[in-house]
């Protein structure tokens, strides 16, 4: 009945610690006076608003539609009016702004209307459509749109996969989902693995969660095995995770559909159940609060709701130095506590001193391999952390620095305290800073050099056409002087006078178009008549050119 | 800038020093018991020398003295010399050396972790070339305390009755003086030799290989080096012993000689001077054995690990480079 399960390299096993956070069923957080929505909660393209400040939405309105091929919806996560669309602080390393939809709640918490799908008679695109547009986004924490993922490939995928491992110290908001709404989250399976056409679906736990593995068993059904694999951070990689239940190892850059693999997270599968059997679109998720706290847990949360409003609840304890989003292995540091909990927001542990202790100071590598031994993408860091501090890149590169996934076990084991995937990031963004530069000045030649060829080729096509034209009326006048006979000279020049002038109007203004469409060169800033000289020269060579040969190249 | 990770379980540098520490006493005790406390003196001489040379050098370099100093990675090279070392050699000897590999092969280098050469090696390396008849002086069995000390610290040295050869050198003596009559087996009974190796040997040989099994228990190395090491020393003179079994010394004597299993688990182990990746452990620890073996049965020096060391050390770079593991989803038929 089980499956063989696999090996990845390395890894390392703290402490799990989650026995504070999962004590307590999953409650509901008091409704926040006003929530703070960013549009841009997704990988892709950052969604176009559907509301204009004083707007009244409803709870689960749409407020954002998808932009882009890679995008998904946003909703309004309760009933209000809508206040502004502003930037406001991110839950993000940089504490960057970002714009945001802020909604005044007006305490009904009053739902728009909410259809289930028929989705088994729907067309597939539609069935997409429908979950982009319901902000259905990958809730283990890269937020790739759902949508995209479910599209079946040009080669047939086979297995889907679902990542219940959570891996990281500390969280349990998976434990939770699993253990109180398994049905609802092996529904989500089996409606993706329609959707993928896939024979078999693996779930993956890992054995510290022995009530989320029972109760996805009881509530799986047919095709569906719940596989409970060795608690060993980081598991729960997507790919390590792969590697684990099915012995593919899908290598950086490539994606798991190409091995006829895709996984998802079951957060995702529940959402994805959610907004199939109830039409109920992504708007609040399940946030475990755990750390130096008092009251540690998990809450669903109304995405939106200020992480201040959960800390309210779980009550930090006084020696707490900072807060962090996520785990404590691939967390960051929040900038501030008045920003949002978001899609991606799994948990916020909040750090002392004595649980998340500071490292001691750094030494020198003493090249003892122990990072090497530990990396699960067999990566030899410290050899990536020499080349990077030289700023060797091209070595870095050589040594699969790109392959890193950040998980964060060199730095772990390090006997010299070195923070290795500090370093690890800031190559990798000195190393995309210069490939910008890079990209930068060499799509500006190219556009230099484009400009330059259309430039030449209009110069050109003008003079080919001059040439003819003024061929043409020589003709005429050739014609007309042999039908007048001798009519008198005087009569015969002045058609020719005309031509000319005429030549010299439509050079002059040509010369104005192209001077407001062109920007500088060398022949910028020409007066008018000087370019309409210029163009009668060149119209005149060209012409000499046209008698004797036939235009060189035509465009 | 994200920080991660918040965790860290990470054994300190020192940590690690100090269970090096640990797995080297069984064989000191062992060399204590059998040879006398000589080797006890020489290792504080040298320990002190030790921390005093890097304690200056950190301090002369500008780093943080008390946070380097407290590694211990200096005392570990300290250790290592004076167990290479004849445990009856003059005082100075040991002084010297250490200093050699404090300052020049450790601190000249770049300090801890820069250094591309085992310091300890080239201590030995320094000190056979300049004293090689004071470097071949090893103590017979069951000298006593007054004596022992009075050949460290005292002026003159009556060598003959005290001292011995090592049993590799008593066999290679043995060989080069009886000429084409010379037999392994006859020189073999000689004093110097006990059961499987040198007499008293035996015991440190074995106190060595429990310290090491100790340091790959507790994951400070992994099994390639030591295994490699041993493993193409036993090899190649199983090969010349049984093609020769009466110009060649036996595998067992090979491995229970000399520095064989010191070097296997705390020599080659270096990681700093030595090969990191897996397979590239296994071509740096057999090179070593490999060269130390045919300087040990066809040079002129008492035994031929440190030479051998330093010129693998200079491979290492090389090594690595070509020895590199492939990386997760790179694998060949893992596509
Ligand atoms: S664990 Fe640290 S000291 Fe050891 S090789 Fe890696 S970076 Fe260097
Ligand atoms: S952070 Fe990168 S280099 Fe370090 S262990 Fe993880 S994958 Fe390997």
């Amino acid at each position: 009945m089980l499956s063989k399960l696999f090996k990845f390299h390395g890894g390392v096993k703290p402490d799990s610690r989650k026995t504070t956070s999962n004590q307590r069923p999953i409650e509901r957080l008091p409704l926040a006076p006003q929530l703070v929505v960013p549009l841009h909660q997704s990988i892709g393209g950052t969604p176009r608003p559907l509301v204009a400040p004083g707007d009244r939405v409803l709870k689960g309105q749409r407020i954002g539609a998808a932009e882009g091929p890679v995008s998904a919806a946003v909703h309004a996560p309760t009933s209000g009016v809508v206040r502004a669309i502003e930037e406001r602080t991110m839950p993000h390393p940089s504490g960057l702004p970002a714009s945001s939809v802020i909604i005044d709640a007006d305490g009904e918490d009053r739902w728009i209307e909410l259809e289930p799908v028929a989705w088994q008679s729907m067309p597939g695109d539609e069935l997409r459509d429908f979950l982009r547009d319901a902000g259905v986004v990958g809730l283990g924490g890269a937020t790739f749109p759902s949508h995209i993922k479910l599209r079946p490939g040009d080669k047939p995928t086979h297995t889907l996969v679902l990542n219940g491992a959570e891996c990281e110290p500390f969280i349990t908001c998976d434990d939770l989902l699993m253990r109180e709404r398994a049905a609802e989250v092996i529904r989500g399976a089996l409606i993706m693995a329609r959707m993928l056409r896939v024979e078999r679906v693996l779930i993956g736990i890992e054995d510290n969660k022995p009530e989320a593995v029972a109760a996805m068993r009881a509530a799986a059904g047919e095709g569906v095995e719940v596989v409970a694999i060795p608690t060993l951070y980081p598991a729960g990689g997507e790919k390590q995770l792969l590697r684990v239940l099915t012995g593919v190892e899908v290598a950086a850059g490539r994606r798991p559909v190409e091995f006829g693999l895709q996984c998802f997270n079951v957060g995702t599968a529940y959402r994805i159940a959610r907004a199939i059997d109830h039409g109920e679109p992504l708007i609040s998720r399940i946030v475990t609060v755990a750390g130096n706290v008092e009251s540690p847990g998990n809450f669903e949360v109304p995405i939106g709701t200020p992480i201040d409003a959960l800390l309210a609840v779980g009550r930090p304890r006084a020696d707490t130095d900072r807060i962090l989003m996520g785990g404590p292995m691939m967390g960051f540091a929040l900038p501030t506590t008045t920003a949002p909990v978001v899609k991606a927001t799994n948990c916020i542990l909040v750090g002392s001193p004595s649980l998340l202790p500071p490292p001691p100071p750094e030494m020198a590598c003493i090249r003892c391999g122990t990072c090497a031994r530990h990396c699960p993408a067999d990566l030899q860091p410290f050899e990536l952390y020499w080349y990077g501090r030289s700023h060797n890149f091209g070595k870095a590169q050589e040594y699969h620095l790109f392959d890193c996934i950040e998980c964060g076990c060199c730095s772990y084991v390090c006997p010299s305290n070195i923070p290795l995937v500090d370093y690890f990031r800031y190559t990798k963004s000195e190393i995309w800073a210069r490939e910008r530069e890079k990209a930068a000045a060499d799509s500006a030649r190219e556009r230099f050099e484009a400009r330059n060829d259309r430039q030449e080729r209009e110069k050109r096509e003008k003079a080919e056409k001059l040439a003819a034209k003024a061929a043409a009326t020589r003709q005429k006048l050739a014609e007309q002087e042999g039908e007048a006979g001798d009519d008198t000279a005087a009569k015969a020049s002045s058609p020719a006078e005309e031509a000319k002038k005429a030549l010299i109007a439509a050079a002059l203004e040509r010369a104005k178009q192209q001077k407001s469409q062109v920007k500088p060169r060398n022949t910028d800033n020409l007066s008018a008549d000087k370019q309409a000289e210029i163009d009668e020269i060149d119209a005149r060579r060209a012409q000499a050119g046209a008698d004797t040969t036939a235009p060189r190249d035509t465009p | 800038m994200n920080h991660s990770p918040y965790l860290r379980e990470a054994r300190s540098v020192r940590q690690i020093m100090l269970h090096v520490l640990l797995a080297l006493l069984p064989g000191v005790l062992a060399w204590t018991w059998q040879f006398g406390i000589g080797i006890l003196v020489q290792i504080g001489l040298a320990s002190l020398t030790a921390v005093a040379a890097e304690s200056l050098m950190l301090h002369l370099r500008g780093r943080p003295v008390a946070m380097y100093v407290t590694d211990l990675s200096a005392v570990v090279t300290a250790w290592l010399i004076a167990l290479t070392l004849p445990s009856i050699a003059p005082w100075w000897i040991v002084v010297v050396a250490t200093l050699a590999a404090i300052v020049v092969a450790k601190h000249l280098y770049g300090g801890l972790g820069q250094n591309p050469f085992n310091p300890a090696m080239v201590a030995f390396c320094l000190m056979i070339v300049a004293f090689p008849a004071l470097m071949s002086q090893w103590p017979a069995a069951g000298l006593d305390v007054s004596q022992q000390l009075d050949l460290i610290f005292g002026g003159h040295r009556q060598l003959d009755a005290i001292t011995a050869a090592t049993p590799l050198d008593a066999l290679r003596t043995g060989l080069r003086e009886g000429g084409a009559d010379a037999r392994v087996a006859e020189i073999l009974q000689g004093s110097a030799f006990g059961a499987v190796g040198g007499r008293g040997w035996e015991w440190v040989v074995a106190g060595f290989g429990l310290g090491g099994l100790y340091l790959i228990w507790q994951r400070i190395i992994t099994w390639h080096l030591p295994v490699a090491f041993l493993a193409t020393m036993a090899a190649i003179s199983l090969l010349l012993w049984g093609m020769h079994p009466e110009r060649f010394a036996s595998p067992l004597l090979h491995l229970a000689s000399g520095g064989t299993m010191l070097a296997a688990f705390f020599i080659v182990t270096d990681p700093v001077s030595g090969a990191t990746t897996p397979r590239g452990k296994l071509v740096f620890a057999g090179g070593a054995a490999f060269i130390a073996y045919l300087i040990r049965s066809f040079g002129n020096y008492p035994d031929g690990i440190a030479f051998a060391v330093l010129l693998m050390n200079i491979c290492v770079p090389l090594i690595d480079m070509h020895t590199q593991p492939p990386v997760f989803g790179h694998k060949r038929g893992t596509r």
